[in-house]
């Protein structure tokens, strides 16, 4: 097997695993300020404890995209122009999420917060179910002719696997949203996320478990069955350490449940990239589908700097805003009136 | 219309509208990194207000930048899919660069300054800001190198048809990029500038027709205090804006002297790697020395004979090309038998072409776009920049005149150099076509590595999703455009107290008796 293109399966896996863990939580936050929060206030307890680090998080999605085409562009390209249609969707929904983070509070108005409000609750969910679609199907596979275009309309690409893996990770962002906000608030949000979690689990994590299962009884073997049985204890871990109030145990066994979940995906996958449903033969893979060798030189020496450097500082960050939040925490809002 | 011309359209709306956000980020941010510096080092009031102020309206618009740079990362893919395929593997990465050295640092340490205030330690949270902003210039950096390459390709070899990287040191210190880079960097300062004067002339111009600051009989300022029930509005405040228009109307003014020098140097670089774009840019049929001040006639037309230059300056396009007074500049009636006889009359009629295969190639970029692109760059921002010098000298003491209509002029007067920098690149981005990676004259350079548009475009792209995409592109943006500039005029209104809850609270009293742990309290909670 080629060394470095390899080697840039391995990047691009681990950043779209990053996007799922952080974005993950702030996403599920998202769609929880219409499900959960009872109130202004709440709704501003959820807001403030991503508030510091979602944008951060986001970045690791453009990262994603950004390094796909710099270390596979025919991969970055057939998929991108298959998913026209939900990629549009997806971008329109990231785009009123990100806005109506910074919006919402700057007019002391309830129809002004509440108009935000299902901007950050639609935005986040079409944009964690199109991710979550688009990942499924690049590793399920797409109706690509030989040169990599999409065969067929609009809508050729839809199939089965695009609604589990939507589901997925629009169900994973909630639980992961609930273990979250079990770490970072106090008081009753805290003892209500709790529940939810300890309510919501199992049907938060099956439909990953049924998507990883499908890739890896495709393309799958031994290191697979592990991974896959890995996830699964994660899961239940988390549960079990959620049932006793071990918020910290708790994250981190989610995020056991998804980087192995994610492992399970992609290794599965290996070595094709882009399987197509049309003809084996149009399959991409990492062979077919990556820049020279002397571009992916180059690429690892910044990926070398890079990633270790966003690993030290958003860690950094994460510790800066350590502190719980709750409602008591939140000043009253302010109102901006003309001089 | 077709899917090419859609994407076109498309790709065109979308980035410039990006870039109406970029050069305020750029110029904005490290301006209000210099003034929480001056805050830091001097402890003086009037910079903590200045920071703050700038501060919240910096936010306001730097969310639009990301939300639709997003769409600039991802629309590569989606609609130029044969583009991506071709310049993968040189141009994807500069953008995998700016990710991830640059976004990240970005997003990361801006979200540590916005939250940051009252958890971090004054000097570290000052760095925050600094770290941010001077990430924001290593993304343009990187974007740059990205489009100077499409402009002027460097350190390829073609291997199988395609560009294939061999030296990423050529291609990140392209000659094209070392000028573009300042070039746009300046630019983004003139927009800033423009911002920083026109909106404290403002709060200038209301303070005095409020009565709060008066004119003694020798024209200077006396500054006065509002009445209790306005908050922040003290004497502080009369330095906070007339602080902020002096270093606004500094920066643009030197910001000009920048975009001046640096675009002369990248006139000269343009003339030897985009001849037709020089061409183009002046309207210029035939071969001459002359820079056209205005041209009249039908400068689209085929026969380019009815064009007249009114008024020329003889020499200055010599000057510009070439840095001498006789050069010839040719023409595009000699450019357009070279290129054809270096590309091709036709496009080939090769499967990827799709329909467009075998039709005749037209050389010439939209004229009447170059040629106009190219003077409102210019005439915006020259007109910016005198108005500019001009402010500094009416409030040499200390304040603006009572004059409603100068006040307009001043706010107006803050789209100038946005609709330069905007003109600047769609006569750039334009006056490239008919290729979308221009080939390289420069008998040095790398030969036939050029892309034309009509080949760049998704093969299995429908026009209905394209159509589909612009109108939904548009739509958002428009309103989301309305929105921002709502806000952006409601915390103008709103002065300083806008952005500092604790002036316009201050005697309130009852909420700071409550015994809450001060730093327990959210700083800039959304
Ligand atoms: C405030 C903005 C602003 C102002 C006042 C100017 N420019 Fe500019 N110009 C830009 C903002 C800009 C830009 C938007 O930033 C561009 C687009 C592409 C680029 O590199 O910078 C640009 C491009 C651009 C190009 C095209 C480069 C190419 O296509 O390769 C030239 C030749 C000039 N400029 C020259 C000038 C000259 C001689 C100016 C005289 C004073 C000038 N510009 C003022
Ligand atoms: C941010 C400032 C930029 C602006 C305002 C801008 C503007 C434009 C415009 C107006 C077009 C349409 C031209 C036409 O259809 O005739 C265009 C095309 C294009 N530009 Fe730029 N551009 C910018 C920067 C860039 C950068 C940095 C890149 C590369 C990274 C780039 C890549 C392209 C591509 C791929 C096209 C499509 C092909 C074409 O129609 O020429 N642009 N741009
Ligand atoms: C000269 C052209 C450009 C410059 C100087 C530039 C610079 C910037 C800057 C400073 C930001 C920070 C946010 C803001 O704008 O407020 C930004 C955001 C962004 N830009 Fe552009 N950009 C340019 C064109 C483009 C193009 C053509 C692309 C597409 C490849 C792009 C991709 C992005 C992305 C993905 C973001 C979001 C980053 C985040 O979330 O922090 N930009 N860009």
């Amino acid at each position: 097997m080629d060394f470095l293109p390899t080697l840039w399966f391995i990047i691009v896996a681990y950043l779209w695993t990053g996007y799922l863990l952080l974005e993950g939580f702030d996403l599920g936050v998202g769609m929880l300020m219409k499900l959960f929060a009872r109130n202004n206030r709440e709704r501003r307890v959820l807001l403030n404890t991503v508030g510091p680090v979602w944008d951060g998080n986001e970045v690791w999605l453009i990262t994603a995209g950004a390094a796909t085409f710099a270390a596979f562009p025919f991969w970055y390209a057939s998929l991108f122009s298959t998913l026209y249609l939900p990629l549009l969707v997806v971008l329109i929904g990231l785009i009123f999420r990100a806005v109506a983070f910074e919006y919402r509070g700057k007019v002391d108005s309830a129809s002004w917060r509440n108009r935000w409000d299902w901007a950050i609750f639609l935005g986040s969910f079409v944009s964690a179910f199109g991710v979550g679609a688009a990942l499924a199907l690049t590793t399920t596979g797409l109706p690509i002719n030989a040169n990599g275009d999409r065969a067929g309309g609009p809508f050729s690409w839809f199939n089965g696997y695009a609604l589990l893996g939507g589901a997925a990770v629009v169900l994973f962002c909630l639980v992961h949203a609930a273990a979250f906000l079990m770490l970072k608030t106090d008081g009753d949000i805290r003892a209500r996320a709790r529940r939810l979690l300890l309510a919501g689990l199992p049907a938060g994590v099956l439909p990953m478990v049924i998507w990883a299962f499908a890739v890896h009884r495709d393309g799958g073997g031994t290191a697979t069955w592990i991974t896959l049985a890995v996830a699964a204890f994660g899961a239940v871990l988390a549960w079990l350490m959620a049932a006793k109030n071990r918020d910290g145990y708790t994250f981190t066994a989610m995020a056991l449940f998804l980087v192995a979940g994610t492992a399970t995906i992609f290794t599965a996958l290996f070595p094709k990239v882009l399987p197509s449903t049309i003809n084996d033969a149009f399959d991409l893979t990492v062979a077919n589908a990556s820049s020279s060798d002397y571009t992916l030189g180059v690429m690892s020496v910044v990926g070398l700097i890079g990633l270790p450097a966003v690993l030290v500082y958003q860690g950094w960050t994460y510790w800066v805003f350590r502190k719980r939040v709750s409602a008591s925490h939140i000043p009253d809002a302010h109102s901006v009136t003309a001089q | 219309m077709e899917a090419l011309e859609l994407a076109r359209w498309q790709f065109g709306i979308t980035t410039v509208y990006h870039f109406l956000m970029v050069p305020l980020t750029i110029g904005l941010g490290l301006t209000v990194a210099c003034m929480q510096t001056m805050w830091v080092r001097t402890g003086k009031e009037q910079y903590l207000r200045m920071t703050k102020f700038w501060g919240k309206l910096f936010l306001i618009n730097f969310i639009l930048g990301v939300a639709t740079g997003l769409v600039q990362e991802f629309q590569f893919g989606m609609a130029w899919s044969e583009y991506s395929r071709f310049v993968g593997d040189v141009f994807g990465a500069p953008l995998a660069m700016e990710a991830l050295l640059a976004f990240f640092v970005e997003s990361v340490f801006l979200g540590l300054w916005i939250f940051g205030w009252d958890r971090l330690p004054k000097k570290l949270h000052l760095a925050t800001i600094w770290a941010a902003s001077t990430a924001s210039i290593g993304s343009a950096y990187f974007i740059l190198a990205a489009n100077s390459w499409m402009q002027h390709p460097v350190g390829v070899e073609m291997i199988d048809g395609r560009p294939v990287m061999v030296d990423v040191w050529a291609v990140l210190t392209n000659s094209t990029l070392l000028v573009a880079f300042p070039h746009t960097i300046f630019g983004a300062f003139a927009v800033a500038g423009a911002f920083l004067l026109g909106i404290s002339w403002y709060h200038l111009w209301k303070r005095r027709s409020d009565g709060i600051d008066t004119v003694d009989d020798g024209g200077k300022v006396v500054v006065g205090e509002g009445t209790d029930n306005q908050p922040g509005r003290d004497k502080s405040d009369h330095k906070v804006w007339l602080q902020s228009l002096r270093i606004g109307a500094a920066v643009a003014v030197v910001s000009f002297a920048g975009v001046a020098v640096t675009g002369d140097l990248q006139a000269k670089l343009m003339f030897e790697q985009q001849p037709m774009k020089m061409a183009a840019a002046e309207a210029a049929c035939h071969d001459g020395t002359g820079f056209s001040v205005l041209s009249v006639g039908n400068l689209g037309s085929e026969s380019c004979d009815d064009i007249t230059a009114v008024v020329e300056i003889p020499g200055l396009l010599s000057f510009m090309a070439n840095g001498d007074f006789k050069t010839e500049v040719d023409g595009v009636k000699s450019l357009i038998p070279q290129y054809k006889e270096a590309y091709g009359t036709h496009i080939p009629d090769l499967p990827k072409y799709g329909e467009r295969g075998g039709t005749k190639i037209d050389y010439v970029p939209v004229m009447e776009v170059t040629y106009w692109g190219f003077r409102i760059m210019i005439g915006f921002g020259a007109l910016a920049a005198g108005a500019a010098a001009v402010a500094l000298f009416v409030v040499r003491k200390g304040t603006v005149p009572r004059s409603k209509w100068l006040m307009r002029l001043a706010v107006f007067g803050i789209l100038a150099p946005f609709g330069a920098n905007s003109a600047g690149w769609i006569f750039t981005e334009m006056g490239r076509q008919p290729f979308v990676v221009a080939p390289n004259p420069d008998p040095n350079g790398i030969d036939n590595v050029f892309m034309f548009t009509a080949a760049a475009v998704s093969p299995g792209v429908s026009t209905a999703e394209l159509i589909t995409s612009l109108v939904a592109f548009t739509l958002v943006y428009g309103g989301l455009l309305v929105v921002e500039v709502k806000l952006l005029f409601r915390y103008v209104r709103g002065g300083v107290p806008s952005a500092m809850p604790e002036l316009a609270h201050a005697d309130d009293g009852d909420d700071d008796g409550d015994g809450k742990d001060k730093d327990d309290v959210l700083a800039f909670a959304y």
